[in-house]
């Protein structure tokens, strides 16, 4: 390993510019004579648009437009598209209505977006919104599942009865009923996985210019795949071809999923500033985020295992209702089905699943990735149902995840759910975790804090996802409508120092770092002279960006490719500076010797050579050294883990606390542990969060969205987390060359069920077998008191 | 209404016309043009914001601009002296303190507060100062480590 290659807990590249107040963030950004947009947005859930008053803003001064729906219709802009579809059992499409960016007739949820004003500064379009006059025709509205479910809902969509989008299935039916059949003993449970807003805490922000004299637009946008947004906005919103479409997405203050999606405001500012030739931006106050930022989660599931008598898993049968929102979101469609019921097998090897998945619409935010997006909903359920099967049949929790695992010898596995794990221990990672833990003196712990009156609990959970949401063709089937590979460039310099372009994104990842690792490490190049880029559709040839744990796996393994081409070139033009044959140069530590002799030049001299070649083998070989691959992965990658949450309840007020949370990985090899760490507590913490703190509500019967503030929408704070214990068990990835599996999403996956178990186990000698989440002192309170009459 | 307000801004005198209602940040960020200083909600909660007057934190999103005529505001941008970096952004980079750096300049602000108040925070001490900041990457975990080992720096 040398120094800041791979393995090492290099400090991050990117940190200074932060930690001194110089990142740029898409808000930092202003252009020269900008005007600011104030999206006017529905304050209700649905309704007819009758008209749009709006001469008493334009009136004011500094204003210079207010642009509605038909305005865009008049364009010929087109609507947000969805890079998803999903078929109903029977074969045919899901049905997928039209998503304008700023709705013509009707709006569809509380803050879909209805006009934009443009004025000079941001105050006067925000006063200019408000004298805006919308002339709506209320209609009921079902914002909940539960509402757009129940008989003689109203609805969404005309073309979709009953607020069905799709009725999807997946697995052996048949051969499900079958092990349920000869089951000895049927757990069964109901789940409901709230809703979530991902919260990024930078709002969305977007800065569109059109360049009249160029007939070229920039798009600068808080994006995790600036690619994806100009192929998705260029192709099927504006009708901009790709090279008069420059989409940069500057350092972004977290995604989390969120900023995966192409919405309205990035449509909406790029073709206003064409209307109106000058710049237009548009930044999201909170208020905002809350009803427009896609939102996450938000299942009703009903789920059943069958188990021998000895405790074995024979089926697993699934019923889920997912909230899809009002519109189909980007990816929205996938969440729920290709990246959700595909991870029902867990980390076991039950040999019949089946699973049914209806998508429905509903007043609500669009609903789409968040951390984990689907993976967290799977894992939540199956590790709940576990345990409660474990309570059920008297099996200790530990032993009948034992009992059920795959074995360390059963790789490759096929699941009955389309996917085949490449590699895995469970075992191992369960024994770390119980060790770290110190699961032994659990009960000893337990009994301490009877003393004190309070109720002790354990929880654990084992946990899989699928990671690198690749390869293509598999996508493909699946239903995706792009590729899903990156592109890496390794562009070595004249003098030596490397120019690193990737298509994968970074939001807080610390690719600058882990990126430049990788290249260290494969041309010995010093550390501070690589610069990676990233974020600029103008810069990087090609991209597919971040998101679903794949920077590494499918991102970093271009850059390996890449790097493989820059290696082979060098020999090449080594052996003609050193006289040798090809075959006989190695590569080592920076130079490029000849095998068993000290005939060596270094890299940097290679690289002049290149770029000065005078002394060149020109007739067959080009000069430069500058080489870009794309990488489709032949797999998804598993990263799998175990998490073990202690926590301590008051039952006088049903206050949870955190006591111990441990966590054991296996996320394949470790480029820097330093910041895979950081990955985990920030995943564990968004895990923790959904368990006991924060839920987005909508209100039953008004539709209105009840927690659109931080007043309202409880986020995890410093005083409510523990110290996080984190050790990694690693089998390598067996598809890629460097066996990396990914590490940004598995936090937030297992940690969710664990903490509930916990809470459970808590609570279950007073009788309690259930929680729903999040687990607030209220709702915990009112569980031991049902119980104790 | 616009009014002119001034003051000291990491030891510059500045001075910008403004309107009644400008929020503080407002200004530094849009008139001032020092953009290290964020907003990351509109309730007051999430502490991007945070800056120095007069040598205690704020959240400059809940002042106006020309509350702060004639005050000493400090900023991220005037932490590191010379091109060295403050003992506390060092301990930021050194314990991996952020992610993707957004909440980070409020966080920074914020704690320099604390340990002026409180050189040696406990655990639990900078965990309930830092209620008011939020992290969504981080799990607040290295932000904790950091700050208690930039605390001993600046003890020593």
């Amino acid at each position: 390993m040398t120094k800041n290659g791979i393995g090492a807990a290099v400090r991050r590249k990117e940190d200074y510019r932060f930690i001194t107040g110089q990142g740029q963030y898409t808000d930092d950004i202003n252009r020269p004579n900008q005007l600011y947009a104030q999206i006017i947005r529905s304050p209700l859930p649905h309704a007819r648009i009758r008209g749009i008053e709006f001469k008493a803003a334009l009136d004011m001064p500094g204003v210079v437009a207010v642009l509605t729906g038909r305005d865009m219709a008049d364009d010929g802009v087109g609507g947000l598209p969805c890079g998803w579809g999903i078929n109903n059992k029977d074969g045919s499409p899901m049905t997928e209505p039209g998503h304008p960016p700023l709705a013509v007739d009707t709006v569809r949820y509380v803050g879909d977006q209805v006009a934009v004003v443009l004025a000079d500064k941001r105050s006067i379009a925000r006063d200019a919104a408000e004298r805006v006059d919308v002339d709506y025709e209320e209609l009921p509205a079902a914002a909940t599942l539960s509402a757009a479910s129940a008989e003689a809902a109203p609805v969404v969509w005309e073309d979709a009865p009953d607020n069905v989008c799709f009725d999807w299935e997946i697995g052996d039916a048949a051969a499900t009923d079958k092990a349920f059949a000869s089951a000895a003993h049927v757990s069964s449970i109901d789940i409901v996985n709230s809703r979530l807003i991902p919260n990024a805490i930078e709002p969305r922000a977007a800065i569109g210019e059109y360049d009249s004299g160029r007939d070229e637009y920039t798009l600068y946008t808080t994006s995790q795949n600036p690619h994806v947004i100009r192929m998705l906005m260029g192709a099927f919103v504006l009708n901009i071809p790709e090279h008069k479409l420059r989409i940069i997405a500057p350092d972004v203050g977290g995604g989390f999923g969120s900023k995966i999606c192409h919405y309205a405001e990035e449509a909406i500012v790029t073709w206003a500033s064409k209307r109106v030739n000058r710049p237009v931006k548009w930044t999201a106050d909170r208020s905002e985020s809350f009803m427009s930022d896609a939102h996450g989660r938000d299942h009703i599931s009903h789920a059943e295992l069958a188990l021998s008598k000895d405790g074995d898993f024979l089926g697993l049968r699934v019923q889920t209702k997912a909230n899809l929102g009002a519109y189909l979101s980007t990816f929205g469609p996938a969440v729920p089905t290709c990246l959700y019921a595909t991870l029902l097998a867990g980390t076991y090897k039950t040999p019949a699943i089946y699973c049914e998945v209806k998508g429905m619409f509903t007043h609500s935010v669009p609903v789409d990735s968040y951390r984990g997006a689907g993976r967290p909903e799977a894992c939540y359920l199956l590790e709940r149902l576990v345990d409660r099967a474990a309570r059920e049949t008297g099996i200790d929790p530990i032993e009948i995840r034992r009992r059920n695992f795959i074995p360390q010898d059963g790789f490759p596995y096929q699941t009955p759910v389309a996917l085949e794990y490449d590699s895995g221990d469970y075992h191992a990672c369960l024994d770390k975790c119980l060790e770290l833990a110190d699961y032994k003196g659990f009960e000893k712990r337990r009994a301490e804090s009877a003393e004190r009156g309070k109720l002790r609990g354990v929880g654990l959970s084992t946990y899989i996802e699928a990671c690198g949401i690749a390869p293509s063709n598999v996508a493909g089937a699946l239903g995706a409508r792009a590729g899903l590979y990156e592109s890496g460039t390794i562009r070595v310099n004249p003098t030596g120092s490397v120019t690193v372009l990737t298509g994968s994104h970074s939001h807080g990842q610390g690719h600058e770092t882990t990126f430049a690792q990788l290249v260290t490490e494969a041309l010995g190049v010093d550390f501070d002279s690589i610069e990676v880029v990233h974020g600029d559709t103008g810069k990087i040839p090609f991209g597919m960006g971040t998101y679903g744990s794949r920077s590494l796996a499918v991102g970093g393994m271009a850059l390996m490719a890449a790097l493989e081409k820059i290696k082979t070139k060098s020999r090449k033009i080594a052996a003609h500076l050193l006289e040798a044959s090809e075959d006989d140069v190695e590569f080592v530590d920076g130079q490029l010797r000849v095998a068993g002799t000290d005939r060596a030049v270094s890299f940097g001299d290679v690289a002049l050579a290149a770029y000065v070649p005078h002394n060149y083998p020109l007739d067959v070989l080009e000069p430069g050294l500058d080489e870009t691959a794309f990488y489709d992965p032949k797999n998804f990658t598993f990263p799998a883990g175990c998490h073990i949450c202690e926590v301590e309840i008051d039952p006088d007020t049903g206050v949870v606390e955190i006591e111990r949370f441990t966590a054991a990985d296996d996320f394949g090899r470790i480029i820097n542990p330093m910041i895979v760490e950081g990955q985990v507590h920030g995943g564990l913490t968004q895990g923790i969060g959904q368990a006991l703190y924060e839920q987005c509500v909508y209100d039953d019967d008004s539709g209105q969205l009840l927690t659109g503030s931080y007043m309202d929408y409880c986020m995890p704070k410093a005083d409510n987390l523990p110290n996080f214990e984190v050790t990694t068990n690693t089998t390598l990835c067996a598809h890629n060359v460097l066996g990396v599996k990914g590490c940004g999403e598995a936090g937030t996956i297992g940690s969710t069920p664990a903490v509930i178990n916990a809470v459970v186990d808590a609570l279950s000698d007073l009788g309690v077998k259930d929680m729903p989440i999040p687990a607030t002192p209220e709702r915990v309170w009112r569980a031991i008191r049902a119980v104790s009459g | 209404m616009s009014i002119t307000v001034s003051f000291t801004l990491n030891g510059e005198s500045v001075s910008a016309e403004v309107d009644n209602h400008t929020l503080l940040v407002e200004m530094i960020r849009d008139q001032l043009g020092r953009t290290g200083t964020h907003v990351g909600c509109d309730t007051s909660q999430c502490g991007a914001c945070v800056i120095h007057v007069d040598g205690r934190s704020v959240k400059s999103c809940t002042m106006l601009a020309v509350q702060a005529e004639g005050a000493d505001v400090g900023t991220i941008e005037g932490v590191a002296l010379n091109g060295n970096l403050h003992p506390m952004q060092e301990a930021f980079r050194e314990h991996h303190g952020l992610q993707c750096g957004f909440c980070t300049p409020g966080m920074i602000m914020s704690v320099l507060d604390l340990v002026q108040q409180n050189p040696d925070p406990s655990e639990k001490e900078i965990r309930e100062w830092l209620e008011g900041n939020l992290c969504r990457c981080t799990g607040y975990q290295n932000i904790v480590r950091a700050v208690r080992a930039g605390a001993q720096v600046m003890r020593s």
